[in-house]
């Protein structure tokens, strides 16, 4: 589909994954879908479709970019990421598990009495969750600290943070936009999951937020805009952000996504921000999920 | 005043510049030199101002450690939720600005960000209460100890001068909680001599008061020592306690004082709601103690525009206006 547009320097080809390392995060990528589907029928209602937005940058973060440890989820020099839209943290959680980060008990008591696993990701009581979220528009902040502090702390850890296109409408993403700018944040790494829809209908009906990469570049970010499910290209990209040593400011990844991406009727309905699908329902989007190539 | 660098520049001694009266200001010293001495002694200290380095004095931290100060411009939010991603990394962030804007404007970035993921950030209010007189309603703080200490596992520490500060500041390098610090424009008379050791969550007995005793935190200890201090020339008997530490409250603090005295006021330059009288009477009611007790401090309006000295005048948060107001709760005795 689309190209990696606008950048500063010629990507090349060094950072292209191969033909079985697309497949493989293909897999993965459809392991986060029907594990939504499985989790959300614990709680009864989730976030199908932000997590079906994002699944190819979850797969690509934790799969292939990120430098992380099995089983040690506090490992200092680790990449952080971090998450805006916080209600996509029913795709993280199994990742989380395949890494061996919390056990697969705790993930199958997703949402019940006691149980670590909410709607949104919580720092204090899941391991591997680098940062609490579930309101809007901090992430950014809390990453660029973790950014600086890193920086200060000589590590060289990278900092992914997701944010959602309607939290473009959150005034400190853009308090922590012009920080990270004026700072040098390098390592600091913004993806907007840029899948057009929010609660009350599309972001550019509710408060529109274009030109968006145009102004993410005047807040000083190396901005790029991709396909946010072509692993080839977002993964390469990734990759090469993260190679690169010479950028002096933060990068930003503009993802062009579809919400519900991979559920043919959730691509079009846009009130499948929260929902849930009956088991029969499940089963069929189930099927729909392992016979379709993305 | 030295010779004017400027031939045409202001001549006269008496005009001044922000930059320069303030780094004048000895009162401004003491969280700069609190932190400096906390990098001497080997604290991964970080200091964070929103476009206010020479109102709080950090100017003089930054300019020992560059490395270790972060401008933020005037983006108080970004600020907050930025120092706990620092924390999160190791460091120990020290972030001031105008008590207004943390007690309200940041108070869900202190929630979620700080106080829920647990994180050991140190919030610098200061400026706090009517202290910036004529600047008016926006610069005021009179509802910042409500909201901080609602924030489960946050600490709310209000010292009553600069030495205070420097000690609080200095035990709560093991603190595991972080803290909220609500502190003036360091302009107050000082209680304390330097060095004074401070212990987080313990009350200061200043004197007892068979008759009453005057609870208070902040700017209004000088004043209600003073005030205790001429009545009991007079043969009444009035006992201060400072109760600097709001949160976690010294429960036993108050009750000896419910037990002793036939009346208990509480003095706090806030809003008589949610603050340290609502704190103090939440343990009186708690406990069952029948005694009556006088909230003092601003009662649930907005303060008018004025100097400083003359609304603490107006408010009775004075020397003179705390013993008016001590006088009255006797007379209910």
């Amino acid at each position: 589909m689309s190209a990696i547009t606008a950048t500063q320097r010629p990507a090349g080809n060094d950072y292209a994954p191969s033909a079985a390392e697309i497949a493989r995060l293909r897999e993965k990528a459809r392991f986060v879908r029907l594990e939504t589907i499985r989790l959300i029928e614990i709680a009864k209602v989730g976030h199908y479709s932000s997590v079906f937005s994002a699944a190819e940058i979850f797969s690509a973060l934790y799969y292939d970019v990120m430098e992380l440890k099995a089983g040690e989820p506090t490992w200092p020099d680790r990449d952080r990421f971090l998450m805006g839209k916080g209600h996509a943290a029913v795709g993280l959680f199994p990742i989380l598990a395949d890494l061996g980060y919390i056990r697969k008990d705790v993930l199958d008591g997703y949402t019940r009495l006691g149980n670590p696993l909410g709607d949104h990701p919580d720092m204090r009581k899941v391991p591997g969750i680098d940062f609490s979220s579930g309101s809007i528009g901090h992430a950014l902040s809390a990453g660029a600290g973790m950014a600086w502090g890193g920086h200060a702390s000589h590590r060289d850890f990278n900092v992914f943070v997701m944010l959602g296109d309607g939290e473009m409408q959150e005034g400190q993403v853009w308090e922590a936009a012009l920080f990270g700018a004026h700072h040098k944040l390098s390592k600091l790494i913004a993806i907007v999951d840029r899948n057009g829809f929010q609660l009350d209908g599309a972001v550019d009906d509710v408060i529109g937020v274009e030109p968006l990469d145009a102004k993410w570049r005047a807040f000083g970010w190396e901005t790029h805009v991709v396909d946010g499910h072509n692993l080839a290209e977002l993964t390469a990209l990734l990759r090469r952000l993260k190679a690169d040593e010479t950028r002096t400011t933060p990068a930003c990844i503009i993802a062009k996504t579809l919400k519900g991406k991979g559920v043919s009727y959730m691509e079009t309905e846009p009130g499948w921000h929260l929902g849930y699908l009956a088991p029969e329902d499940a089963q069929r989007a189930v099927a729909e999920i392992m016979s379709r190539e993305i | 005043m030295n010779a004017p660098l400027f031939p045409n520049g202001p001549q006269s001694a008496n005009s001044w510049q922000y930059r320069a009266l303030n780094s004048a200001n000895p009162g401004l010293n003491f969280l700069s030199d609190a932190l400096l001495e906390l990098v001497a002694e080997g604290h991964p200290v970080l200091a964070g101002s929103a476009d206010l380095q020479y109102s709080n004095g950090l100017n003089k931290f930054a300019a020992q450690h560059p490395e270790r100060y972060i401008q933020f411009g005037i983006s108080e939010q970004n600020m907050v939720t930025a120092a706990a991603g620092l924390a999160t990394t190791g460091h120990m962030p020290f972030v001031a600005t105008f008590a207004s804007f943390l007690g309200l404007l940041c108070c869900e970035q202190i929630r979620m960000d700080i106080a829920y993921c647990a994180q050991p950030v140190r919030l610098i209010g200061h400026h706090t209460g009517i202290s910036l007189g004529f600047y008016g309603t926006s610069h005021h703080a009179t509802e910042d100890i409500a909201t901080m200490r609602a924030i489960a596992d946050l600490t709310v520490i209000s010292p009553a001068d600069g030495p205070q500060l420097a000690a609080a500041i200095k035990a709560s390098a093991s603190w595991p909680e972080p803290i909220y610090f609500r502190i003036g424009r360091g302009r107050e008379p000082d209680v304390y001599a330097p060095g004074t050791p401070f212990v987080i969550g313990k009350a200061i007995e200043h004197m007892q008061g068979d008759e009453l005793t005057i609870i208070a935190c902040g700017l209004p200890v000088h004043p209600a020592l003073e005030a205790a201090r001429k009545l009991n020339a007079e043969g009444r008997s009035v006992g201060v306690i400072d109760m600097a530490t709001v949160k976690p409250l010294d429960r036993e603090a108050v009750l000896r004082a419910a037990g002793r005295s036939k009346i208990l006021m509480t003095a706090e330059e806030h809003n008589v709601l949610g603050g340290l009288g609502s704190a103090v009477a939440e343990v009186l009611a708690d406990e069952g103690c029948g005694i009556k007790l006088v909230r003092h401090g601003i009662h649930d309006e907005y303060s008018l525009i004025a100097p400083p000295t003359h609304l603490y005048a107006h408010y009775k948060l004075d020397a003179v206006g705390m013993e008016e107001v001590a006088r009255a709760a006797l007379a209910r005795i």
